[in-house]
């Protein structure tokens, strides 16, 4: 069986689901984060693969485009989950509830 | 096929990696798990034939952004955390967002109607003429507009790192 678009579309989807499962369900800011990471990387994934199949170049530079974007989106996240921890002295989210109520 | 063979090879590698990710406890181990789902994916890239984004995937996601994750875990010293304790609204959301991915799935499977096809000749992506070409044309004021934004990100986290008078950190 040749290995086509699908199957790329298909790794994918499930590295995405892994991903939102991980946001979903730990607790730790600073893992949820890695996670949100692991999310856009396998949207990455699915736009090298179609730019691929599709013969054109856009998907190649939005991935370029998104890299930029996440470097600069990991740098001031971990600002403020530092600055957050040197006020709250924690990072699990369920200890965060200053605004609830 | 040594490419089919290879995709396999890629793909468990970088589910197996992102999975431990997700289940282990420890937020460093995590992080390392992380870094070799991410090398996975770099290699799926070598398949697609997208040399440059492969090798900027490792520069930028496993060279820099891992190992600023790597600083701010062993700095913040946090715990793993406990096991997450299900409520049952994240039961709920758990469960409608699977039968949601499944359903998509599915349906990519039996109606999917993509061509799946490789393109005669080498890969777009393969050239780096191409992307210098894209940026400095169709994408110009996207790239100016990016380096903007950095230029910005940097600045934000200077002034959020910054010790503010009146907000007196915890002891």
């Amino acid at each position: 069986m040749n290995i086509g678009l699908n199957d790329y579309l298909f790794l994918s989807a499930l590295l995405f689901a892994l991903g939102f499962f991980g946001v979903l369900l730990r607790k730790n800011t600073l893992v949820i984060y890695m996670c949100l990471e692991l999310m856009l990387v396998a949207t990455t994934l699915a736009l090298v693969a179609f730019s691929r199949y599709n013969g054109t170049m856009d998907g190649n530079v939005f991935v370029f485009f998104i890299l930029t974007v996440a470097a600069a989106e990991v740098a001031v996240g971990l600002a403020i989950i530092v600055a957050l921890f040197r006020r709250r002295l924690t990072v699990q989210v369920d200890e965060l509830n200053a605004l609830r109520n | 096929m040594t490419a089919d063979l290879l995709f396999y090879i890629f793909s468990t590698f970088t589910l197996a990696c992102a999975l431990a990710m997700v289940v282990h406890r420890n937020a460093v181990n995590a992080a390392l798990c992380f870094l070799l789902a991410l090398v996975g994916v770099a290699g799926l890239f070598v398949l697609l034939e997208a040399y440059l984004l492969a090798v900027l995937l490792i520069f930028v996601y496993a060279g820099a952004v891992v190992a600023l994750f790597l600083f701010i875990v062993m700095l913040l010293d946090v715990k793993g955390g406990r096991r997450s304790n299900f409520t049952k609204s994240t039961l709920v959301a758990g469960t409608g967002a699977a039968a949601l991915l499944a359903v998509g799935l599915l349906s990519l499977h039996t109606h999917g109607r993509i061509t799946a096809t490789l393109p005669a000749g080498p890969g777009v992506g393969a050239s780096l003429k191409g992307y210098a070409y894209q940026l400095f044309t169709t994408y110009l004021l996207p790239v100016q507009i990016v380096g903007f934004m950095l230029l910005i990100a940097m600045l934000g986290v200077i002034v959020l790192s910054k010790r503010h008078a009146g907000m007196e950190d915890v002891k």
